[in-house]
């Protein structure tokens, strides 16, 4: 063993290249091009509504929220008088909205209770494809069977609700027309949004730690009790979270809306009386005829809707990804 | 040698008397019903459904309350009323379906699938002319809009599964956002930004647009969930033999998930083959053939299916309620092949 040997000198780490070769470059810039295109669309969504809704916007100022007339007409001098507001309509889609989550949510959440942990596997099996065809189902559809076949049925319990109830002020109505209600607006979106909020409990139901139902039955909890003290609390932020998304989806629902609504600018929370409205419907309602004026007081319209949408859905998405993911 | 038989105990299966107290219990209350609602002004199947379950539910509780106690007629109680939730959204489903399959049929002719209206209104007595038109046009619009979104969602898709890239959190939060965006929305940005800006009229090839930004979504976040299902094994395999990622993107990944992506556009074909409110904006209404998805306003089944329930009459109705059977036979078709399409996927 030389002590005294010629250093080497120690060898350069060997270069492990990381730069992607030229076809795997193009690919690269190819798909990433691609991937932004959902923020383009988006972008140019909330651009060209605003370009266009903006004559319109910048004539009402604020009124455009707060007020709830909606008219355009040629005075004496020829001069065009336009006052357009949004507030019957905003009020309306959110009074529609909540009764179509206060019918779904217990429903939707018993039904997915009972797929998740009290159907044989056979029926089980169907009704899971049921109620996924059932999103799946055209909105005119829903809008087609509301006014034709739920409507006489819903006229009746309308009846019955203003008979038993009419003494509190929504279920009240000013003259005896109980037909094309919010009430029944709202029945139909809450069967439209059903699917939704029973998909995403059934998911986080069945997320449920298998550890925590077994210690359950283990300490001798019934198949109830097991489900109120571990399933329900585990999967409240998921069920919060589809009733969100469904939300969304009840704000901006039109058709099936329109066939059975009879919108009227009047703000009013008389959820039996046949007067109501909805952003998306009015929009489609007053489409046809509309002038320049009126087209941008549309646009606007359509504008202030995608916002409404876009944050709803946000938050939703937000607490049904925290639930799903962290699993609790 | 006499091996012992073994008969396992079940102690928490029904006994001979605990089958009897259920029978027992639902003649009663089937009785009990017929009762009430002779007794009282109720009427009409649902009434019937109504009483005889609030009565089955009292009754049975006490057979229950009688064999398990307090606990027992809680965890009773909870079942019961998971199943009525259950049955409540089936009875609204099967009323749906059996509405449009009955009231549907009864227009359902050799030429409401072959003519056109071009000789014919919605007003005419059923049996002159038919909405082939509007199938072409509808399947014009699904088309355009698989040719525009299918290269959108399922690169979107590779992006977030296969680069991984710095914006990953940020495309997946706005396909999320783009998910919900409202139908009639799209259709009027379509309006605002084309039709009153160029000169493009409203034409198949709009509406095919209008509608690729509700589908896009649908197509991205079901490959995405595709793509993830394929082994990263399999990526690496490629890696290793050389291949450059393109290579291993196009021969290994996308091939293995193939059928799970035809799911993909199957899923975003069934989202948007009934929207109404945006072609109302983009597309028109012709009533004749229309094969050009470009020029000149068409026709689609959603479209026939608004202005026949807007025209009020009954032959225009009747037209609307064949159209609608016509286009969930559609839905349910797409419906049918995704199922068959995803179950192939899964098995691989």
């Amino acid at each position: 063993m030389s002590v005294d040997a010629p250093a080497k000198p120690i060898p350069q780490a060997r270069q492990i290249t990381t730069k992607p070769r030229v076809s795997d470059q193009i690919f690269r810039a190819i798909v990433t091009a691609f991937s932004f295109s959902a923020l383009i669309i988006l972008a140019l969504i909330a651009l060209f509504l605003f370009l266009k809704g903006f004559s319109a916007l910048k004539a009402q100022g604020f009124n455009f929220i707060t007020s709830f007339e909606w008219n355009v007409f040629t005075d004496e001098t020829g001069k065009e008088v336009a006052s357009f507001g949004l507030q019957a309509m905003l009020v309306g889609t959110v009074v529609i909205s909540f009764i179509a989550l206060f019918i779904a949510v217990p429903l939707a959440v018993l039904t997915a209770l009972f797929l998740t942990f009290y159907a044989p596997e056979g029926i089980k099996k169907i009704l899971v494809t049921v109620i996924d065809l059932m999103a799946a189902f055209p909105s005119i559809l829903y809008g087609l069977w509301g006014y034709f076949v739920l409507m006489p049925m819903a006229e009746y319990w309308a009846k019955l609700l203003h008979k038993w109830l009419g003494w509190i002020y929504i279920f009240d109505v000013p003259e005896p027309i109980f037909q094309r209600s919010p009430f029944i607006a709202g029945i139909v979106l809450s069967i439209m949004i059903i699917p939704i909020i029973t998909s995403v409990s059934r998911e986080v139901f069945s997320q449920t730690p298998l550890e925590r139902v077994q210690a359950a039955y283990a300490l001798g909890a019934t198949k109830w009790g097991m489900i109120r003290a571990v399933v329900l609390p585990f999967g409240a932020n998921g069920v919060v979270g589809g009733s969100m998304l469904a939300l969304g989806r009840a704000f901006g629902e039109t058709v099936a809306v329109f066939s059975v609504l009879n919108i009227v600018y009047r703000t009013n929370f008389q959820i039996l009386y046949t007067q109501g409205g909805n952003v998306a419907s009015m929009i489609i309602q007053r489409f046809g005829e509309a002038g320049a004026t009126e087209m941008s007081a549309l646009i606007a319209a359509g504008l202030v809707l995608f916002f409404l949408t876009l944050i709803v859905n946000f938050f939703a998405n937000y607490i049904v990804t925290k639930t799903v993911k962290s699993g609790r | 040698m006499n091996t012992p038989s073994v008969t396992p105990i079940k102690p928490w299966a029904a006994t001979p008397r605990d089958r009897a107290m259920t029978a027992g219990s639902v003649l009663l209350s089937a009785l009990t019903t017929f009762a009430i609602v002779a007794a009282t002004p109720m009427k009409g199947k649902l009434a019937y459904f109504f009483v005889f379950f609030v009565t089955w539910l009292a009754i049975d509780s006490v057979f229950v309350m009688r064999k398990a106690g307090a606990k027992g007629l809680r965890n009773g109680f909870a079942e019961k009323l998971a199943f009525l939730g259950a049955l409540i959204v089936m009875m609204a489903v099967g009323s749906i379906l059996w509405s449009v399959i009955s009231r549907g049929l009864e227009g359902l002719n050799i030429a409401y699938v072959t003519q056109n209206m071009r000789n014919a209104s919605m007003f005419d007595p059923i049996g002159m002319g038919g909405v082939a038109h509007a199938i072409l046009g509808t399947l014009l619009l699904i088309a355009v809009a698989i040719v525009i979104s299918v290269p959108m969602g399922i690169l979107t898709a590779l992006y977030l599964t296969e680069i991984k890239g710095k914006a990953s959190g940020l495309i997946e939060f706005l396909i999320q956002a783009m998910s919900g965006v409202p139908s009639v929305v799209a259709g009027l940005f379509i309006y605002a930004a084309i039709i009153l800006n160029t000169p493009l009229r409203p034409s198949a090839f709009l509406g095919g647009l209008a509608l690729t930004i509700l589908m896009v979504p649908t197509v991205t976040r079901t490959a995405q969930e595709v793509l993830n299902l394929v082994p990263s094994d399999l990526r690496e395999a490629g890696l290793a033999m050389g291949a450059t990622q393109w290579k291993t993107v196009a021969l290994v990944v996308v091939p293995a998930a193939r059928s799970g992506l035809i799911t993909a556009v199957i899923l975003g074909v069934a989202r948007i083959a009934g929207e109404t409110a945006p072609l109302l904006f983009t597309v028109g209404t012709f009533d004749s053939f229309n094969l050009n998805p470009f020029v000149g306003q068409n026709s689609a089944l959603p479209v026939i299916i608004w202005s026949g329930l807007n025209g009020g009459s009954a032959e225009s109705i009747q037209r609307a309620w064949s159209a609608i059977l016509l286009l969930l036979v559609v839905v349910l078709v797409i419906f049918v092949s995704a199922r068959i399409f995803g179950k192939k996927s899964m098995k691989k």
